[in-house]
């Protein structure tokens, strides 16, 4: 077995209610590390050849928590939730932080994965080698903070009772749905610590079509034992001065993008990406420092950073809100994209999401689509159940997102996300709408854009990559240089928070790779064998897709129309991104990565990586 | 400057936790070398998102655990102050657990024996480490003549005074 792995993953059926225990053999583990990387295996494995018949919020699905080996180790705890992805219909390695991966490891698994539904609701509890399927018809329908409090009070009464010499038990870790994943919206999450998210993938609503609450861990066994201890407690504390070296990073974590993104970079959302351009100082991290954060500092597991803040909202029709920073993300989709410019509008707007368990990236992408198509008068008031959608409306905005957490209205087309939402209504109203549709693969679109080129993602990012429109997987050329999606593969397969290896060596991850596992892994191997393996793993099945959409790369290997558009004002007034370039970097990638120039992988690149099983599928689409 | 013979104590400031359990981290490497949070002897409790804190033995003047133990097992040390715990005579019995206001003892996870902070014989780690990332939460103070039983205090207690410090009125339906 290789250090630094519990070495057991657990399997529950929760059609049959059973469970059993597997291993993966080292080899594979070397291969795929875990997380991400391991995900896709997995589904390459077991759903690969039926993949396009699979619905995602299907029995046949699997929902996967996976750690990695730095999971614990790496400060900064995560865990990668997976599965077929009911927003891309590919796969998503989508990452969450807290506490759950370490509980799970310290209770002896790697990872979970979940097969089949159950009738009822319920929810998995794991007390180490303990595991039961327990009902949940009392919490199903409560929200994220009510979720949390029952959660706890259940689980460790329930411990105290089992254990009643114990002493006190530590609230258990736990990921769970809210009333967005249970009604199947496909921009919920699975989430965790009232505020903390897998949103990208939309696994919420997987969760939900299992009838699974929540999954709930407490692990009373150590980190599992790694090859020189020594190496990686220096290796931490190198992570820990880095983070130290940088104070406002660590007071302001990405709060303060809600103001300088937009009007420093100019590639910030605002009013559905009509502009990315803003001069808001009301929007900016002092405003939101002196009014509404009642904490300076909140982390995950040995996070020296603690990005996360608490801000509370104490006064206003807002009182009572309460939610982490937001984060940068959250600040721009539940802010400016909604032409919302105080920090307490935006802390109601993300309270509410973070209650729902809906993303506020994907929801906020959402509700800014339908307040441009109330703008232009597409849709009406009428359509929006007597809801006055206009910019700037936090109450109105905050009305839609319940409709679309409880599938009311409109809502019920809207909860089926951006894309599908802009086919639908567009079919009614008989008008392309997807020009309004700032997507990619039916993921909206990470607050970062591409026209102003002056923040991090390439002209291509968002068009190439495997996971869409996540910021935190934007892919560019070379394939392998340092702004490509190949080393957040690693990340999300490692299982550890990516911002906490911001400034460190690039050999740094693969040093602490080798110091837990032992394993020596060099740059060249990852970027150019390993990572690409997953990567083309990945974009198979994205491109194989179903069984409601399927991504043609000709069309779908682009940005939004709406980054083609000149920005509208600021200092990069007039500046939009080219569409021949964007073409002409299109296929350079597609040559990098081995790909044909339709972007369908060659048959002797599947061959040179030994995933030919999935050559003939691909046929079809190489003509 | 504590000196050392003097006994320390260990301040504990919950608001400026930031949960990221660095202290257990440290705690169960020095004493297990492992990580391992549930042997650690300062538990990170966060029964409500927000409100974390560090919960650990607070060397009570009267040590009340010390008195419960029926098998002698437990003792204090008089160059630290810290309780500290004969393995061989504990029994597990969790008498401690029951005698402390704040139920701030656990069973070792893996072994038949409680878990008391030992105050690392004066050099505490986790104040180390809180100490360097700048939170402070834990900081090393000289023990005189305070009263430090009062921060034994339960884990659900000590969450209901930090949610309500931090999220007002609304705290009640949080615990």
């Amino acid at each position: 077995m290789i250090p630094g792995y519990a070495g057991r993953f657990l399997e529950v059926n929760l059609s049959t209610r059973r469970f059993k225990e597997s291993t993966f053999d080292d080899e594979i583990l070397k291969e795929f590390i875990g997380g991400r990387g391991l995900a896709s295996k997995i589904l390459w494995d077991r759903l690969g050849s039926k993949w396009e018949t699979i619905d995602p919020l299907g029995p046949e699905n699997m929902l996967l928590l996976l750690t990695g080996p730095l999971t614990g180790f790496f400060p900064g705890g995560r865990i990668c939730v997976s599965g077929k992805s009911p927003q891309s219909n590919g796969v998503v390695g989508s990452t969450v932080g807290g506490e759950l991966g370490v509980e799970l490891r310290c209770a002896g698994y790697d990872g979970i994965i979940v097969i089949g539904a159950s009738e009822k609701p319920v929810y998995l509890f794991i007390k180490d080698s303990d595991v039961e399927i327990r009902d949940a018809s009392r919490i199903w329908g409560k929200d994220a903070k009510q979720t949390v409090q029952m959660l706890n009070e259940e689980c460790r009464k329930l411990l105290k009772k089992r254990y009643p010499r114990y002493g006190e038990f530590k609230e258990p870790a736990k990921v769970y749905i809210g009333p967005a994943g249970e009604n199947k919206v496909r921009t919920a999450v699975v989430a965790a610590k009232w505020t903390h998210a897998a949103g990208y993938g939309g696994y919420g609503a997987v969760m939900g079509s299992k009838n699974l609450k929540a999954v709930v861990v407490k692990g009373t066994g150590p980190l599992p034992e790694v090859t020189d201890m020594k190496k990686v407690k220096r290796l931490i504390r190198a992570v820990d001065r880095n983070a130290y070296d940088n104070p406002l990073w660590r007071r302001w974590g990405t709060g303060a993008g809600g103001y300088t993104v937009g009007a420093k970079q100019s590639s910030e959302p605002v009013r559905n990406w009509q502009d990315e351009w803003h001069d808001e100082t009301s929007f900016s991290v002092n405003q939101f420092e002196n009014r509404v954060w009642v904490k300076g500092c909140w982390a995950d597991f040995g996070c020296p950073t603690n990005c996360l803040k608490i801000a509370v909202v104490k006064s206003g029709p807002f009182k009572g809100a309460i939610t982490d920073n937001p984060d940068y993300e959250l600040q721009a989709y539940l802010g400016p994209n909604l032409g919302l410019f105080t920090p307490e509008e935006n802390v109601y707007m993300a309270s509410l999401i973070d209650d729902l368990c809906l993303c506020g990236i994907q929801t906020g992408n959402v509700l800014g689509f339908a307040a441009e198509l109330f703008q232009r008068r597409i849709l009406t008031k009428e359509d929006l159940d007597g809801i006055d959608l206009k910019w700037g409306n936090a109450k109105a905005f905050g009305e839609l997102a319940k409709k679309i957490a409880y599938r009311q209205g409109i809502g019920d087309i809207l909860a089926e996300g951006t894309y599908r939402a802009a086919v639908k209504i567009g079919k009614m109203k008989k008008k392309d709408l997807l020009q309004y549709a700032v997507t990619s693969k039916g993921i909206a679109i990470g607050a970062h854009g591409i026209r102003s080129q002056k923040d991090y993602p390439h002209i291509i990012s968002y068009a190439c990559g495997v996971q869409g429109g996540d910021h935190t997987s934007t892919t560019a050329l070379p394939i392998d240089g340092s702004g490509s999606e190949v080393w957040e593969i690693f990340n999300d397969s490692g299982v550890y928070c990516n911002f906490n290896s911001f400034g460190l060596p690039r050999n740094f991850r693969f040093d602490f790779y080798k110091a837990v596992t032992g394993v020596e892994l060099t740059r060249d191997d990852w970027g150019k064998n390993k990572a690409m393996r997953i990567l083309h793993m990945q974009r198979t099945l994205l491109l194989l897709g179903g069984p409601d959409l399927r991504w043609n790369p000709k069309i779908h290997d682009d940005n939004p129309s709406r980054f083609y558009e000149p920005l509208p004002s600021g200092p990069y007034k007039g500046k939009a991104t080219d569409k021949e370039s964007v073409r002409e970097d299109v296929q350079k990638y597609y040559a990098e990565a081995g790909w044909d120039e339709n972007g369908v992988p060659k048959p002797e690149t599947l061959k040179r990586f030994g995933l030919q099983k999935m050559d003939k599928s691909l046929e079809k689409m190489r003509q | 400057m504590t000196s050392k013979k003097e006994p320390i104590w260990i301040a504990r400031e919950p608001t400026k936790c930031s949960g990221c359990r660095k202290c257990e981290i440290v705690c169960s490497l020095y004493h297990e070398n492992r990580i391992w949070p549930e042997a650690s002897r300062v538990r990170v409790f966060m029964l409500v998102p927000g409100a974390d804190f560090p919960h650990l033995c607070a060397q009570c003047e009267n040590y009340p655990c010390v008195e419960a133990c029926p098998f002698k097992a437990l003792s204090t040390s008089k160059k630290t102050g810290a309780v500290l715990v004969d393995a061989k005579k504990c029994t597990a019995c969790g008498k401690c657990i029951d005698a402390c206001p704040g139920k701030i003892p656990h069973l070792h996870p893996a072994k038949e024996q409680i878990v008391i902070c030992d105050l690392c014989n004066g050099n505490p780690q986790c104040v180390k480490v809180c100490e360097e990332g700048g939170w402070n939460a834990l900081t090393k103070v000289q023990r005189h003549g305070s009263a430090y039983k009062i921060h034994a205090r339960t884990p659900d207690d000590i969450s209901r005074d930090l949610a309500i410090k931090l999220y007002g009125e609304k705290a009640e339906e949080l615990i």
